[in-house]
């Protein structure tokens, strides 16, 4: 479960940024790979416990999960591959380059405007 | 450029929102950690390896074996990570060379952090390799840079030639995989070496792969050359950079992460 170890790393990377700007946060969009070693749905779990009394509290989470591709050193094809098979899909070769997959990113985050912060302040 | 983190920063103007797009790895915090490690490692002439695996692997008893080979060519100490105890602890400084227990408690893998403060009770300036013995897990360990410059990755005869496999996380991210308890293969049938190696393969991960076994001694002079071959590579290269000791440098270095 080192999802909540990367969950609070997360949330002290957004008060790191939210320092900086007005309005509460509404979403924050995460890109991880298949081959980033966290599992996604375990991070959507912790992710509204670790928010609890941080700037993210209330905040939604989209993760967009990528897709592996690799590049074969033989051949040079660019093919989609597997957690557990990065051969060339074109000629099956293992001696490839990852060249996407392993994303494990912050990639946005949406605030809510300044306006809207101060009318609710009002109610 | 974010002056507080680092990250590529950008704002897009919509009328009744502000977005920001980040782009920023999640762990970086740690990475940075990670990277001031190896500075320390570096700054000091000092090659450090980070052993993961499975609980039960054998890492503690490769260390045992390995220690009392090398510890009349290199002063080597160990960093321990274990949720309780410090038992492996013990099991080292039995072997007559200085450990450092890191008890993480509930956490599942060691962190650039808790390496950085175990870091402070060894007398670097003293060692020429440290062992950081991770925390029992093939899942967890994959995702945190602790500032090592080589991963070895144990995989026993009990197992399943199949790990890899199941967990290319860990696997992929390896300079080194040991197939440990070989003198048990005659006893188990589904056990087959050359099938582990293919999984790594299939990783396109192009790491040794040296079956052995410690308790038995059995072909620990293949994993002793690498060892020697990877410290004398390693400290070639520490020395066109080397820096006064001491120092701590907390610029941003582009070296290889725990798993890339």
């Amino acid at each position: 479960m080192h999802e909540l170890a990367i969950c609070q790393a997360l949330i002290a990377q957004i008060e790191n940024i939210a320092g900086r700007q007005a309005g509460r946060i509404r979403q924050v969009h995460l890109g991880i790979g298949p081959l980033a070693g966290v599992e996604p749905r375990l991070l959507a779990d912790a992710y509204p416990l670790v928010c609890a009394g941080t700037v993210a509290e209330g905040s939604q989470l989209e993760i967009e999960e990528t897709n592996i591709r690799v590049r074969c050193r033989v051949c040079g094809a660019e093919t989609v591959a597997t957690p557990n098979r990065l051969i060339c899909g074109a000629c099956g070769d293992w001696h490839t380059d990852l060249l996407a997959g392993d994303e494990l990113l912050l990639l946005k985050i949406e605030f809510e405007a300044r306006e809207d912060v101060a009318e609710v302040a009002h109610v | 450029m974010c002056e507080t983190c680092g990250c590529t920063v950008t704002r897009t103007g919509a009328k009744d929102a502000a977005t920001v797009e980040v782009l920023g790895r999640l762990l970086q915090t740690n990475d940075r950690v990670a990277a001031h490690n190896r500075d320390h490692f570096n700054s000091h002439c000092v090659v450090a390896f980070n052993l993961m695996s499975s609980p039960g692997a054998g890492k503690t008893a490769l260390l045992e074996a390995t220690i009392d080979v090398l510890k009349a060519d290199f002063r080597i100490a160990v960093i321990e990570g274990d949720l309780e105890t410090d038992n492996d602890t013990q099991r080292i400084r039995a072997h007559g060379v200085p450990a450092v227990q890191i008890t993480t408690g509930s956490a599942c893998h060691l962190d650039a952090s808790m390496v950085h403060d175990a870091l402070h009770d060894l007398p670097l300036a003293l060692l020429d390799i440290v062992f950081i013995e991770n925390v029992g897990n093939l899942v967890c360990p994959a995702s945190f840079d602790l500032g090592q410059h080589r991963n070895i990755v144990l995989l026993s005869a009990t197992e399943g030639d199949d790990k890899p496999a199941k967990y290319p996380v860990m696997f992929r991210g390896a300079d080194l995989v040991l197939l440990t308890k070989m003198d048990l293969i005659p006893f188990l049938d589904d056990f087959d070496p050359l099938s582990a190696e293919k999984a790594v393969r299939d990783l396109a991960n192009a790491a040794p792969v040296i079956p052995l076994s410690a308790r038995k001694a059995i072909n620990l002079e293949a994993w002793e050359d690498w060892l020697r071959a990877e410290v004398a590579g390693i400290r070639s290269s520490q020395d066109a950079t080397s820096e006064p000791h001491g120092i701590h440098h907390h610029g941003h270095h582009h070296h290889r992460p725990a798993v890339a």
